[in-house]
């Protein structure tokens, strides 16, 4: 039971990761109805961020306090993603926005590979290790709970939250439902759809930069390729819950989390993958729009 | 009920106690009516109605809730129509349909419409697709009928100039003529037109009613259609099914629709702009209608 | 600024005032962007520490190219283009010339005669690289995307799993030669009737999805197939993969093994070269790649191929005139898996050498992008976009002579990837719809005119 317990906490250290990904891939669909393949590469461009930062941090004051530390790499980290995707919003995907849908596709594709190599040649192909920034481990009830995890499970509740309120409660947030439901539509009512556009993707990546941080933090390691399992994972959450549901993405994300952690401890490490994407294939056959997705009506 | 047709009377399609629930609403309510064999019956009603739901199911789009779709071929061979998915409907009970919202493949040339719509009987014939690639001449000929019959129709539909190119670079009501052409290179005896006449101009309305006219004379083929376009009903078909809210209620030859109170009634209560058009076939048959006031 | 005569002085100057601002905006967004990655290097010291290396030089480098490159455009390219497309609205289209008429025809005979050109510039030894590295390497990229240009192409279904099938056919063709023995000539076919089945077995759960559910369930099954290849360790050898694949023969009456008595260069009197074995590999993927082009221009004159088509542009249309969508859907991805699966066993025939690495997600995006790039369901503008996008990336690791710029530190090779994703990148954002566009119709009554692209779709499946 203990040992359930452990691992239900694992699941849901590594889900609120996956979550926080996965909202950027939702909200980029919701909006614009694109798969932003690159967006598992902007979260490792997060963590890069948050690596370079802590690096420029310990060098400047060395003994600096943790909890400050990590704010001011999740502050960075979250500006310079939004950045990243602000520019390559604007540079390449608006110029074929209404176009073809495979057009996006594939430049996204293309973005990936440039992002993930660009971080290759500047940074060096190596893995970037870190000592351990968080190392206290509580005891609690036989379940031992470490810092980090507390951590990363508060700071996706405490964004969530923010985040749902900005959706939800503010102009912002009714003109991005608005862009959603009819971009032509909104721009005649007088939303300013490239902004709404452009803030939204700017609202993914410093999620996915949060994202970034905390995997740095909870593993310690970082490496180039590292934007594309967790990429594909999130991707994979999000359509599991419902792409375009934001709900449903947080949900996805926990749900792999859980599914792989417990995968993992009772059955074969090995085949964990295997057992998420099985999983998604299985859900969606039965229920071809994701868990809390709106069924797609067959207007005949 | 007044009865049409009165020296055949032989149903080609018999829709029994048919409902279709959405949710919480009743889209049909327990519908029943007859098409006949050699007929053009048209199925008109205000907005809502249940119509295209009606033709949905028929086509197997839809499977309804309850009820029985029956549709009999010449040579005697019935089908329940509701059992069958769509395209069994048109492979094997031979019910075609065309769209309220048209659906061409605009990608494709109009005679690449045309073969499309022979896609059955050419796989038959190229030996679901190995003999014919490996070159027999059964599908060759077969390849060469299938342009013939595609002629046939490009001619009767008036689209021959047009044949060589894109479906979506055509005008609206040569359009709305490609797919019924398309429906008709299925070679069914039975054909749904969900709404041909919306959108068409005048001069437009009439070439259709001709070639309607010209597929019923020509080949047989009884037709069902809906519409809105009273120009149409009246001129062109036989019998006439009035639904509201879900419901039959009016059955008969168009002039004994165009007379029935109830159908006065649902018109001037639900809908404006096609009031003026039942007032319009009020005065012009002149009747003196006590009951055209909405109770 | 010749455009510019016509024009008031004032707007010249405006357009310079805006060049300027715009210029120094995107050197501000680059300082932004490349501070952190380009700034500064995380580098390991002796201890195995992270440190930071400071690069402010570079850094300035890239700032400056930014500004000065948006600079330009605002103030010269984007005037230049907007005036040539004026231009090209304004000339009358010309008629295809004789090599455009031909291009197909012409390339098939360059690449007959490809081989023995480049025996006779570079000798036997000096031409195996480039028969090997771009002919061969071109061509079985040109046969996959041909595959899946027929899924995602004529049948408009988004799959993005489809290196599976690859290396369905590449570990059958490995699997069963080295268990049973059997010979390429055999497994050639059998490798090819694996990959369908597979290609039925996996389309058939996910046929009732459509758009992105589709592609990730392709992604998920791509996956599924490697991790499966890496895991099950007892059949596949694993990540070590399988090795001392056996070679081809022509038919089986010369062979290419050195110790066999029928070997090719014995039995002609030849000097031993590893490249005869290459040049037949050549025309072996030539002819695999000619099949491909030869059955998909057939099937899409068939029945089949014009429902996959009009499948791609209406499905509720398709089911309306009695096409079954399921059966239709399914032979598209067994065709497609049938071609994957012929690819892959040449693939392993000619590396000797298979293991779950060459089968990753990023070559199922690859083959994807060079059938985008090409133009969906063009064989022509795929062949292209392969022969561009493949050479190309396979050019820079030729460019030695960068060395002699960069210092002897520069690797070329490095920026491989990074550049052809920038490409990609490009070629879409200038050709969305990929170098050809346009759909030649299968059948026509007096005259073939060309589809515009501007009609087809693109599939909702």
């Amino acid at each position: 039971m203990e040992y359930f317990v452990q691992q239900l906490v694992n699941g849901l250290t590594l889900g609120s990761i996956y979550g926080l990904i996965a909202i950027g891939y939702t909200m980029v669909y919701g909006i614009i109805g694109m798969v932003n393949f690159a967006h598992g590469d902007i979260f490792m461009l997060g963590g890069f961020a948050a690596l370079i930062v802590y690096l420029v941090l310990v060098g400047l004051f060395g003994g600096i306090p943790i909890a400050l530390a990590l704010f001011i790499m999740i502050l960075v980290a979250m500006v310079m993603t939004g950045l990243w995707n602000w520019v390559i919003e604007k540079m390449a995907y608006r110029p074929l926005r209404g176009s073809f849908r495979l057009a996006p596709l594939i430049t996204a594709i293309g973005m990936s590979i440039a992002l993930s190599n660009f971080i290759q040649v500047t940074q060096g192909p190596r893995n970037k290790p870190i000592p351990s920034m968080v190392s206290s481990v509580y005891d609690v009830f036989g379940i031992s709970i470490s810092l980090k995890q507390i951590i990363i499970v508060v700071v996706t509740a405490v964004l969530l939250t923010i985040f749902w309120y900005i959706v939800n409660h503010t102009p912002l947030g009714r003109a991005q439902r608005a862009t959603e439901q009819d971009r032509k539509m909104a721009a005649l009512l007088g939303v300013d759809v490239d902004k709404t556009i452009s803030i939204t993707f700017i609202m993914g990546a410093a999620l996915a930069a949060v994202a970034g941080t905390m995997y740095l933090m909870y593993y310690g390691v970082i490496v180039f390729t590292d934007g594309f399992t967790p990429g594909v994972k999130a991707f994979t959450a999000a359509v599991l819950g419902g792409i375009g549901s934001l709900p449903g993405a947080v949900l996805g994300g926990l749900m792999i989390g859980l599914i792989e952690s417990l995968w993992s401890a009772y059955f074969t490490i090995d085949y964990k993958d295997v057992a998420t994407f099985s999983i998604l294939a299985i859900v969606l056959i039965f229920k071809p729009s994701g868990i809390l997705g709106r069924p797609e009506v067959e207007k005949v | 009920m007044a009865g049409t047709n009165t020296m055949t009377k032989d149903p080609i399609l018999k829709v029994d106690h048919l409902s279709m629930r959405f949710g919480g609403l009743m889209a049909i309510n327990d519908l029943s009516f007859e098409a006949y064999r050699g007929d053009i019956t048209a199925l008109i009603g205000p907005n809502g109605a249940g119509k295209t739901t009606v033709f949905n199911c028929i086509t197997g789009f839809y499977k309804p809730t309850m009820g029985m779709i029956t549709m009999r071929q010449k040579a005697g061979k019935e089908y329940l129509l509701e059992r069958m998915s769509d395209f069994e409907v048109n492979r094997d009970a031979k019910v075609a349909r065309t769209f309220q919202n048209i659906r061409l493949f605009s990608g494709l040339t109009v005679l690449e419409n045309l073969l499309v719509a022979q896609h059955n009987k050419l796989m038959l014939a190229s030996g679901y697709t190995v003999l014919g690639l490996l070159g027999f001449p059964a599908y060759k000929k077969a390849a060469a009928q299938s342009i013939e019959q595609a002629k046939y129709w490009l001619d009767k539909a008036n689209l021959t100039d047009r044949a060589d190119d894109p479906a979506g670079d055509l005008p609206y009501g040569a359009q709305r003529r490609l797919e019924i052409a398309r429906a008709m290179c299925t070679g069914p005896e039975f054909l749904c037109l969900d709404e041909p006449a919306a959108g068409l101009n005048p001069r437009e309305s009439l070439v259709l009613n001709q070639l309607l006219r010209s597929i019923r004379k020509d080949t047989g083929t009884s037709i069902l259609l809906i519409e809105h376009d009273m120009s149409v009903v009246m001129e062109i078909s036989d019998h006439v099914v009035v639904l509201e809210y879900g419901q039959k209620i009016s059955d008969g030859n168009p002039d004994h629709v165009k007379n029935d109170p109830k159908v006065i009634a649902a018109y001037l209560g639900v809908e404006d702009d096609e009031v003026e058009e039942v007032f319009e076939q009020i005065e012009e048959i002149a009747v003196a209608a006590p009951g055209e006031t909405p109770k | 600024m010749a455009n510019m005569t016509n024009t008031p002085e004032s707007a010249g100057s405006n357009l310079m005032a805006r060049a300027l601002r715009e210029g120094f905006y995107a050197g501000l967004v680059a300082l932004g962007l490349f501070v952190l990655f380009v700034g500064l290097k995380t580098d390991q010291n002796i201890l195995n520490e992270l440190i930071l290396v400071q690069r402010w030089g570079l850094l300035a480098i890239f700032v400056v190219i930014a500004a000065v490159g948006r600079f330009l455009s605002v103030a010269f390219i984007r005037p230049y283009l907007a005036e040539r497309k004026a231009e090209k609205a304004a000339a009358p289209v010309k008629d295809a010339n004789f090599f455009v008429r031909n291009f197909s025809m012409i390339a098939i005979a360059v690449l007959i005669v490809y081989p023995p050109i480049m025996v006779g510039l570079f000798g036997f030894q000096g031409s195996l690289k480039w028969v090997d590295n771009f002919g061969i390497q071109i061509l079985i990229y040109v046969m996959l995307a041909w595959g899946l240009n027929i899924v995602v192409g004529l049948a408009g279904l988004l799959d993005l799993g489809y290196v599976a099938f690859y290396a369905v056919g590449a570990y059958s063709y490995a699997l069963l030669s080295s268990h049973f023995g059997l010979s390429f000539w055999i497994l050639l076919p059998m490798a090819g009737i694996f990959a369908a089945l597979w290609g039925v077995i996996l389309g058939f759960p996910v046929l009732r999805l459509k758009g992105d559910y589709l592609a990730i369930v392709t992604l998920a099954f791509g996956e599924i197939i490697r991790l499966v290849l890496i895991n099950w360790t007892a059949v596949t050898k694993g990540t070590f993969g399988i090795s001392g694949i056996a070679k081809a023969s022509v038919f089986g009456i010369w062979s290419f093994d050195v110790s066999a008595t029928n070997n090719f260069a014995k039995v002609f009197g030849l000097p031993m070269s590893s490249s005869y074995y290459k040049i037949f590999l050549f025309y072996l993927i030539l002819a695999l790649c000619l099949l491909t082009a030869f059955v998909t221009i057939r099937l899409r004159r068939m029945p089949i191929g014009r429902a996959w088509e009009a499948l791609r542009e209406d499905e509720i249309a398709c089911r309306s005139l009695g096409i079954n969508t399921v059966t239709t859907k399914l032979t598209a991805f067994a065709t497609g898996a049938m071609f994957g699966g012929f690819a892959g066993s040449f693939f392993a025939v000619r590396q000797g050498f298979v293991s779950p690495e060459s089968f990753v997600f990023l070559e199922s995006a690859i083959i994807l992008a060079i059938v985008v790039l090409g133009g969906m369901g063009s064989l022509i503008g795929i062949a292209i976009a392969a022969t561009l996008m493949i050479g190309g990336t396979e050019l820079l690791r030729e460019m030695e002579f960068l060395k002699h710029i960069f210092g002897p530190d520069f690797t070329p090779e490095l920026y491989r990837m990074l550049i052809f994703g920038l490409a990609m990148i490009i070629v879409m954002v200038w050709k969305p719809r990929g170098f050809v566009g346009s759909r030649e119709p299968t059948a026509f009554l007096r005259e073939r005119k060309s589809v515009s692209g501007s009609f087809t779709k693109e599939g909702h499946g």
